[in-house]
This record gives structure tokens, sequence and C-alpha cells, in this order.
């Protein structure tokens, strides 16, 4: 993991001496809340419905045990025990004292994390996947130059006050798990044909009310050039996006407006002026960067564990957790293990408690290095586990509430936290997701469905990434009321999509037969062992939404 | 103009008042001394030798978001002062043309920031390359003396450090 300097150290410290200042400066009534208010959302700071949220940064979703533990501290000390990590790779604590911030932030600072720039209008929390540096199918480890953006972003003076929020993914490898295509600015890094270290750039994408995935503005650019393309772009954007409409303020709306071509145009005539300057990056900053992620010192092992085979021949229920929640690993014998923060009923997705977090702390030293992940699925991955300690994992997480087998499957519910906590949400989302889980809880049902994902935003802003979920839930108000659109068809990934809607929409309580009514007519339709989404693209939205608008042979008049 | 700031070899100097009138309006009666004036108005009243780029002006020209930092191209040799104006302080328009106005252009003579103008961005101003504030005026000078320093440490190059950290690390 990378380790902070005297100077990344300094900032951080800095940064919670201003902060602290400028809290103590709202509380006399020198600063008015008009004026406070963007210092906050840039220290992370949310108002929210009942309290103040902060929003901590986990840079590209790489945590140390140290780390876990100080959010862990937090959620006893300062918060109700848990916390919860958002689709973003963060975590949020929603029941936070406004005095008591810079504390929390100074507690943070000692374990080199801050919250900065994780709300406003400013470049946020840049982002990977969470199998970054061990995952079989990887071309290139992506952390190296996420770490260079994150600093790079980090209170950069000129694009602080941008038109609207600002988010980076990065990726490298065969399959995309870092949703790019949906970010402002989506990196693929990969190796050219002449070995070399290249990008290809995609701009424009985002959900929130004007789902849109991102276009290709450039090819092969060479890994260098990286900060100055990215500089290029957020300076286009920072003179002409709109700033009149706050819905209308996304560089996607510019991009948009202008078309990619005209776009680029623009972006590359601003380029010209600063590609060769001295923001061009050096092999000895890549370098000195990517030494804080080599590779940790992996046992030399056998591929084949026995202890491993014969506990996944005597515990079916083991087996089907090493089914869904287990990712291959570079190096053979090795396992990326995947907690999920979605057992059902007793606990919203994404929430972990106090206990739960020093736990994963605990297994993450004792069963790998000492480092923990956070996926943008809302769920936690310990990187390196041998295969042989798979099994001790499996039961210690299952006696922690982390151990449900449904990585992937429909109950693996992406949710915003929704109308009870956000102060912009229409409609609740945990409420909902709960009762889906309830109602699809028999898990040898669940695993014969197979991939399914189902997300819920409780609003048009889509944190809950729902227009790229298989099944999409979005709260919409209704003269006051809350109900539910169903998209269906979305999807991440390379061949990423966006759903479409199927009709009108839902209260609460007919979700889960709605649910159901989709989720059987797949089965109908399904041929062999077809994911929803092959089905759904073969047979196309119509059949889903017969049955799900059907009438009751109660309700039809004769 | 009231509650400025300027920077000047490395020296801050406080001008409760300074010289230069502000002059917000496109029409109207102008009253005497140097004016800060909107690009047209400015424009409408300079004499042939100072379009010419043969005597220097005797007022300043005053930016708005929406305008080019271009248009003041062919006047660089002529002009006193150039500012650049936050109608708020949310509107980060004025860093980008700061900094094209410094690198792009080679402004190298006073830049000042005008309008919302408070104490928590003068250090992101002063990085962009301003080095002349005029504070909101409803906010004393003191006070925002102390937000011109900022945090210490800058990842990126600006245009007061072209060199990125990176290459000074």
């Amino acid at each position: 993991m990378y380790q902070y300097d005297e100077y990344d150290r300094a900032l951080v410290f800095e940064r919670v001496a201003q902060f602290r200042d400028q809290v103590q400066r709202f509380q006399s009534g020198d600063l008015s809340e008009e004026e406070f208010l963007p210092l906050r959302l840039q220290n992370g700071l949310y108002m929210q419905k009942h309290a103040y949220m902060l929003r901590v940064a986990i840079p590209y979703g790489t945590l140390s045990a140290e780390q876990m533990r100080t959010l862990a501290s937090i959620a006893r000390d300062y918060d109700r025990g848990y916390g919860h990590f958002t689709t973003r790779q963060n975590m949020q604590f929603n029941w936070i004292e406004l005095a008591q911030v810079p504390d929390i932030l100074e507690r943070l600072a000692g374990v080199e994390m801050h919250a900065i720039q994780t709300s406003g209008n400013c470049v946020r929390n840049i982002t990977t996947e969470a199998f970054a540096g061990v995952a079989a199918d990887e071309l290139l480890d992506p952390r190296p130059l996420a770490e260079i953006l994150r600093q790079w972003s980090t209170i950069n003076p000129e694009f602080l006050f941008l038109p609207r929020k600002f988010k980076i993914a990065i990726c490298s490898a065969e399959q995309d798990r870092a949703a790019i295509q949906m970010h402002d600015i989506g990196l693929y890094l990969y190796r050219d044909d002449a070995g070399r270290r290249v990008l290809r750039v995609l701009v424009g994408g985002g959900l929130g009310r004007t789902p849109i995935l991102g276009l290709q503005i450039r090819e092969g650019l060479p890994w260098q050039h990286l900060l100055s393309y990215v500089e290029a772009v957020l300076r286009v954007y920072n003179r002409y996006g709109r700033r009149d409409n706050k819905y209308k303020a996304r560089i996607k709306i510019l991009v948009k407006a202008l078309g990619i071509e005209a776009f680029s145009r623009e972006v590359e005539q601003e380029w010209q002026h600063i590609k060769d300057g001295p923001a061009q990056l050096t092999e000895e900053e890549f370098q000195r960067v990517a030494s804080a992620f080599v590779p940790p010192a992996y046992a030399k092992l056998s591929d084949t564990d026995l202890d491993f085979g014969s506990h996944l021949a005597q515990s079916p229920a083991f087996a089907r957790w090493v089914s869904r929640n287990v990712q291959q690993h570079k190096i053979p014998g090795y396992v990326s293990a995947v907690l999920s923060t979605k057992p059902g009923i007793s606990a919203p997705p994404g929430d972990v408690t106090t206990e739960q977090m020093n736990a994963v702390a605990d297994w993450s030293q004792r069963f790998g290095f000492g480092e923990i992940r956070i996926a943008h699925e809302q769920n936690i991955v310990l990187p390196d586990v041998r295969k042989a300690d798979l099994y001790a994992l499996w039961c210690l997480a299952c006696e922690s509430g982390l151990g449900t087998a449904n990585i992937g499957l429909l109950t693996d519910i992406i949710a915003c936290p929704g109308g009870d906590f956000c102060a912009l949400a229409n409609a609740k989302s945990i409420p909902i997701a709960q009762a889906i889980q309830q109602r699809f809880d028999d898990l040898d049902y669940l695993h014969d469905l197979g991939e399914i994902s189902l997300n819920i935003s409780g609003c048009m802003n889509a944190c809950g990434h729902h227009h790229i979920g298989n099944i999409g839930i979005l709260g919409v108000d209704k003269n006051g009321s809350e109900w539910y659109q169903i998209t269906l068809g979305g999807s991440q990934g390379k061949a990423a999509a966006l759903g479409k809607v199927i009709g009108p929409s839902f209260s609460a309580l007919q979700v889960p037969d709605v649910i159901e009514k989709i989720v059987s007519t797949f089965t109908d339709y399904r041929e062999s062992d077809e994911s929803f989404v092959q089905t759904l693209n073969r047979i196309g939205l119509e059949p889903f939404k017969e049955r799900v608008y059907q009438r009751e042979p109660s309700e039809v008049t004769l | 103009m009231n509650n400025v700031l300027r920077l000047k070899a490395g020296l801050v100097h406080i001008a409760v008042r300074d010289s230069w009138t502000l002059i917000r309006e496109a029409q109207g009666d102008l009253p005497s001394g140097p004016l800060l004036l909107p690009f047209t108005r400015w424009w409408s009243r300079q004499d042939r030798a100072v379009l010419a780029g043969e005597r220097l002006s005797l007022d300043g020209v005053w930016l708005g978001p929406d305008d080019e930092v271009e248009t003041l191209k062919p006047f660089l040799s002529v002009l006193p002062l150039i500012a650049v104006d936050f109608p708020s302080f949310r509107d980060g328009r004025g860093y980008s043309q700061a900094y094209l106005l410094r690198t792009r252009l080679d402004w190298t003579g006073e830049l000042r920031a005008i309008g919302d103008v408070l104490r928590d961005q003068l250090s992101h101003m002063r990085q962009c390359g301003f080095d002349s504030f005029a504070v909101r005026e409803d906010k004393t000078i003191e006070d925002a003396l102390k937000g011109l320093a900022g945090v210490s440490v800058a990842y990126g190059r600006s245009v007061i450090e072209p060199r990125p950290l990176f290459r000074r690390r």
C-alpha cells in the first residue's frame, strides 16, 4: 500500500487544522451557512435528514488493517457503532456532530486517511476495481496511476469549483469491474503492441438524471501524459461546462452539446499547450509510487490444497460460498475472498458494525498481508487468502454475519442509503432492498437463478447505480408518496448498458411481487443455463412487461 | 476600490482604499480617475494611440466569467491592470482565466480578483496567478490575510510553482 511521506502527512494535518478553524468560524458566525457549505462539502461533510454525515475517502478502495480499525473506532466513538460502504468505495458515517468532525479528521490523518473532496463540485475519490493487483485477468496494476491521480487532484486550486462533481476511475483487466464507462473520465490502462503502458480515455459517462455511457476521446495515450490530458479535459470543462442548471452541469451534458468530435478538438487544442511541460510524468515518479504496490511475500504454494478440497466435498454450504464469493488470484494457491455486506434483513446493504470492521481487520492480518479492499458493489474483499485458509475464514465470516454466499446474486443488492437518511431522496431504498432479500431468502433457489444484479436508488441522482443493474429500481415521488420505477437490461463491465423502463411505477408493497414476476418470467423462458441478461437479450422486454402488468383474473371485467 | 490585498516581491500590502474605481455598469456616466471597466467599455474609451499599442491606457479591464481571456491579447502591453470577477465564489471559471492569462498570454502585470472574494479561497487564487485581491467589503482585510497562505503542500504544478511536487520531492 502507498505510505505517506512528509509531504502527504503535512497536507492532511494542515487540512485538519484549516477545517478546525473553519468550523469554529462557522459556529461563531464569522462564516455564513452559504460560505461554509462548500468548505464542509470538500471535507466530506453533508447535512442529511437527521444529522451531519461524514464521507471518508478510501482511495481506490484500498485499506490497511490499521485503517479499518480506525474506521471502527470512529463508528464506536463518534457514531452509533456502524458505518456504511458506498458505491464509490468510501465509508459514510451517518450520525456525526459537527463539533467533533475536526477530531475525527485528525484521527484519520493519523492513519494516513482523509475526507478531502469526497463531496463538492470537484474531483472526487479516484476509484478502481477491488481486485487491483491480484486479479488473475489483470493486464497491469492500476493502483500507481490511481495514487498519482489522487495526489494530483487533491486541493488542485484551479479545479475546486467546477460546474459539478467529477469522478475518475481507472482499471486494467480483461473484465471491467470498476464501472469505467459511467465516469466523467474513465481510463482503461493496457500495454500497446510495443509494450508501452498506454491509456484508452473515455469521457462524459455518468448516471443521474441523464444516464450516458462514456465515449472514447483518446486511444493509446502514453501514461506519461495522464495528468496533462486530464488537466486539459478539466480546463475545457471548467471554462465551458454549464453552470445555470445543476442538473445539466455534468461534463456529459457539455460533451453531448458539443458532440464528441468538437469536444475532443477543444481538449486536444488545450493539451497541445501543456503536454510536454513539467506536468509530464516521469519514470522516477512512477517507480516511487509503484514501489508501494509491489506484491507481498507470497508463499510458493500448490494450486490445489487437500484440506480445501475435502472441505469443499464435505460442506455444501462452504462449497456454495466458494462458488460465489471467491475470485481467482494471480498467484497459485491464493484467492481473493469477498465478504458480503448484504445478509438480508439483519443489516442494510453496505452497513458494517464496529465489531465487524475489527474482525475484518484481524482476518486481513491472520489470513493475508493486512490489506482490505472495498468493492463498488459495497462488499469487502480480502485480496490475498490462501486456499488452505478459506474454510477457517468462512466459518469466522459466518459467525460475524459476513459470510452470506450471495455475491453477484439477486440479493447482493446495491442500494443507496435512501430516504431513511438522505436529504435528496424521493423514496426509501433500504426497506425495499430488505423486502426483496426476504422474499428471496432461499439460497438454493438464488444459486439456481445465477447472476442477477439488482440496484436501487432512492432518487434520480442514482447513487445506487440503478441504471446499470440487470434489474434497476428507482424511487420516485408522486404527489408526496413513494413509488418505484423498474428498469431491465442494465449491466456493467466492458459491454455496459443502461436499463430500460418497463412501464408505470409501483408502490413499495408491490415491489417484491413485481421482482418475483420478473424472475419467474426469466425462469420460464430460460434456456439451459442462460444468465438473466442472456435470456433478456434474447427475448426482449415484452414477455417481462406482459407478466408484470397482466391483470389478475379477479380484476378482469367480462 | 476598498479592502485590497496586494502581493509585491513576496510582501503583502494592504490598501484600505486604492485609486481604482470599479465600474460594473455597461452604460452611464463615468467618474474621473483610473477606472476598472468591462472590456467593451474600456475599448470604446481608448484613443487610437492606446489601441495601436503606442501609449499606456489609464484604465484597467475586468473580465466576467463568460469573457474569453484571449480578447485581451492585443492590448496586454497597454493595460495597467487586469481583474477577473467572481460573481459567486462558487463559480470557478476565474481560476482557469487567471491560469491562462499568466501562462498562455504571459501577463506579468497586476491580476486582481474582484467580486465574491473571500478568505478561504485566497490561497487557491494566489496559486492560479492572482497577486491582488479585492476582498468583499463586508469582510475584514486582516482576517482575509490569514487565508493567503493555505495548505503548504501543493501536489500539482501551479502558476506560482510550475514544477509539480513529483519533480521537487
